[in-house]
């Protein structure tokens, strides 16, 4: 086939050679090759400017402590200069870019201390009749100094508080505080405070601004019941501008009864609820309580409100939980649900076991936990035969009938006494907390703090319900021995491994990739 | 354009002001619709010896163009199934230009009305011939994007000079932009001066002398009169 020829043979068809004429722009009449618009080049530059209303000055946020600039709206992504993160970061905050088409993006060298950025773009879009215009130009970034919020935080001088939530509960044991320590955790929730010290019977939490210690005091009202009172203090003000700086205090008190607790209700608030008790336990304690008559396995709701309305102090709490045998139990009605909870009706007969054998001091009691005892266990309850309590409650009550002994849990103290110390399968967090100097240098009280958070450990173990608001995390050092597991570790309740969490740690470098994710840009 | 316009008057419907300003004393403007619609540029195709009307043109409007029309054009109405005659057949009065599916019948048709040549061609690959070129007896515009070979083709056909271009700022349906007779042309308001340039040179229209006989006959009949 000769090439040279005027036609060619293309597939089989017979296609005639074609050469492109040459039109006259038609609006400078210049001799150009016919386009879409019918217009050169030149004219539908003048004629359209496809850069039009796109941004050329934008700021950048930078953090000059960690190199790291701010992808709004709360991203830091780390980057140098002339990257290509940084050109992501860059082309990322041109928001009416999309409307066109992005070509070729690169930077413009800027000395390194003009706090200037230059990048320059290739764009296309479509003009008059279908004709793709490319133009490039110029986006100057400047960048503005701020410190980013880990390194803000990390730069906070923690005496330079402005509010603080004073968090107390006044009970003898720190329970509900380890409780709430992993709830907090949890739900992030003291994120925002910029020092936490651990008090007597409580813990201070210090904000930066008042909206912070606001949010953490609303947060802690969906946890537990609390009361709570705020408080400012003048520290400065300027008459001129009229601006006043204040430290406010927020007084947040936890309703004292906690879980296990026996309560000797008031004679007004076992009437309104419905005559309830008066002699319960509590069984589950978050933003209301929950109130279980263990003679009668009547419950009743109680919310913080209605509480601190008329409040009143537990008769008798964990601390005085005495060991008994269980020698006999016949069940006397059947099992019933109350939250997840199994409760059923039975007559027990037990014996404390500090009595066994020395004397023969039996009790015959009714108790609410006749689907977990069987003869021969152990149970925890409240000795109200042998208590000297003082409670006004109490006295105010008369002819009152008070059972001798109050069975409250099933213990497994017999089952633990050979494996002391054994390492659990799974670790809590702990939040990062100042403990006051007279308490940390104190011993016993040290002493006493691990028992309670050993103790806790345990009721976490053994109530999958706490278990439920709080994270667990796989303990790496753990590594479960065939010996220990065999010898009756079936009795005692252990958490299931499939709840755990893995723990999520961050070195160094994985950080330093972190910035990686962000460059498909221009790919 | 709203318009057919040729030797022996224009038809027209909408903007008939302008050309009854321009024509009047010329020629007849007549104000009319095609099958109801005022798109009678589109609909119609004609020269000085016929002019063709599809077969939607009611009988009002068809007794209506005879009327208005000199004897001498034969006015007819063509079943077709491409009804936008004035999209399919483009032509002078020696030749024409037609769609490449129009019936064989149709052909004949334009053949005998019109008294052209047919030929069925394209423009720059397009069909509809008479929507993207325009040409007079003089010469004649087409699509921008036609091929040099193409283009020399045509002019063979046509036996007319043609150029490639554009109106109405860029435009290449150039018969929806313009419509011209052998001295005169009409553009839409877009088109810009370069445009027109183009226009005037290849239509010959800055030589052309609207009214060049019938002044030489006036001359004489003034002569005489007086």
């Amino acid at each position: 086939m000769d090439m040279a020829g005027e036609e060619m043979v293309v597939g089989g068809m017979f296609m005639p050679q074609q050469t492109v004429g040459s039109v006259l722009c038609c609006m400078c009449g210049v001799s150009m090759q016919p386009n879409a618009a019918n217009m050169c080049v030149r004219c539908l530059r003048s004629q359209s400017d496809i850069t039009e209303g796109l941004e050329k000055h934008v700021i950048l946020h930078y953090c000059t402590e960690c190199n790291c600039y701010l992808q709004p709206p709360k991203t830091w992504i780390r980057a140098s200069l002339e990257s290509k993160e940084l050109l992501t970061i860059c082309i990322k905050r041109l928001k009416k870019l999309s409307r066109l088409r992005l070509v070729h993006a690169e930077f413009v060298w800027t000395e390194p201390h003009s706090k200037r950025i230059k990048v320059k773009l290739r764009v296309q879009k479509e003009v008059l009749n279908g004709a793709i215009l490319e133009q490039s130009y110029i986006v100057e970034y400047v960048q503005v100094d701020k410190m980013c919020e880990s390194c803000s935080r990390a730069q906070a001088n923690p005496d330079q508080w402005s509010a603080v939530v004073q968090l107390r509960q006044h009970v003898p044991h720190r329970r509900t505080f380890f409780y709430l320590e992993q709830v907090i955790l949890k739900h992030d929730a003291a994120a925002r405070s910029i020092k936490i010290t651990q008090m007597d019977r409580g813990i201070d939490f210090f904000f930066g601004h008042r909206s912070h210690a606001s949010n953490f005091k609303d947060f802690l009202g969906q946890v537990v019941p609390i009361r709570s009172r705020d408080d400012k203090q003048l520290v400065s003000h300027d008459t001129k501008s009229n601006n006043y700086n204040y430290k406010h205090t927020f007084s947040v008190e936890i309703c004292p009864i906690c879980r296990e607790d026996l309560v000797c209700l008031p004679h007004k608030v076992s009437a309104r609820l419905g005559n309830i008790g008066p002699l319960v336990l509590c069984t589950k304690v978050s933003n209301r309580l929950l109130l279980l008559d263990p003679v009668s396995l009547r419950t009743a709701y109680m919310d913080a409100e209605q509480y601190w309305w008329s409040p009143f102090k537990s008769l008798l709490s964990c601390r005085q939980l005495v060991e008994y045998i269980v020698l006999d139990i016949e069940a006397s009605g059947s099992a019933i649900t109350i939250e997840g909870t199994k409760y059923s009706l039975a007559e027990a007969q037990v014996a404390r076991v500090s009595d066994f054998g020395k004397n023969d001091l039996i009790f015959n009691v009714r108790t609410h936990l006749g689907h977990l005892l069987n003869p021969g266990d152990y149970a925890l309850g409240y000795d109200l035969y042998g208590a000297n309590s003082n409670d006004f409650e109490l006295d105010n009550y008369r002819n009152l009938f008070i059972p001798d002994v109050l069975l409250v849990k099933k213990s497994y103290e017999e089952q633990r006494k050979g494996r002391r110390m054994k390492p659990r399968a799974w670790k809590l967090k702990s939040m990062d907390m100042e403990v006051e100097e007279t308490a940390a240098r104190n011993r016993a009280e040290k002493d006493k703090r691990d028992m309670e958070y050993e103790a806790f450990l345990r009721d976490l173990e053994e109530n999958p319900e706490l278990r439920f608001n709080i994270s667990l995390y796989q303990n790496k050092e753990y590594h479960p021995s065939e010996t220990v597991s065999t010898v009756g570790a079936d009795d005692i309740p252990s958490v299931p491994l499939e709840e755990l969490l893995a723990d999520l740690e961050l070195s160094d470098d994985e950080e330093g990739g972190s910035g990686s994710g962000a460059n498909e840009m221009m790919e | 354009m709203a318009t057919r316009f040729y030797e022996e008057g224009v038809l027209t419907c909408g903007f008939c002001s302008v050309f009854e300003s321009e024509l009047a004393d010329t020629i007849p403007v007549v104000k009319t619709s095609i099958a109801g619609t005022r798109i009678i540029g589109r609909l119609c195709a004609g020269n000085k010896k016929g002019l063709l009307l599809p077969h939607n043109t009611t009988d009002q409007e068809l007794q209506h163009l005879r009327n208005s029309l000199p004897d001498g054009v034969v006015v007819q109405r063509i079943e077709e199934r491409l009804s936008a005659l004035g999209n399919c057949i483009a032509c002078n009065d020696h030749v024409a230009l037609t769609h490449t599916d129009l019936d064989k019948e149709t052909e004949e048709l334009i053949a005998d009305v019109l008294g052209v040549e047919v030929f069925r061609q394209t423009i720059a690959g397009n069909i509809l011939v008479g929507s993207y070129c325009t040409f007079s007896n003089l010469g004649g515009l087409v699509h921008p994007h036609t091929s040099i070979e193409d283009l020399d083709e045509l002019s063979t056909l046509l036996q007319v000079p043609l150029v490639a271009g554009t109106v109405n700022r860029g435009s290449e349906v150039i018969a929806a932009g313009m419509t011209v007779n052998d001295w005169t042309a009409f553009c839409g308001a877009d088109t810009t001066a370069t445009e027109l340039s183009v226009i005037e040179s290849v239509f010959k229209l800055r030589e052309a002398q609207p009214m060049a006989i019938v002044d030489e006959m006036r001359k004489s009949l003034i002569d005489s009169y007086i």
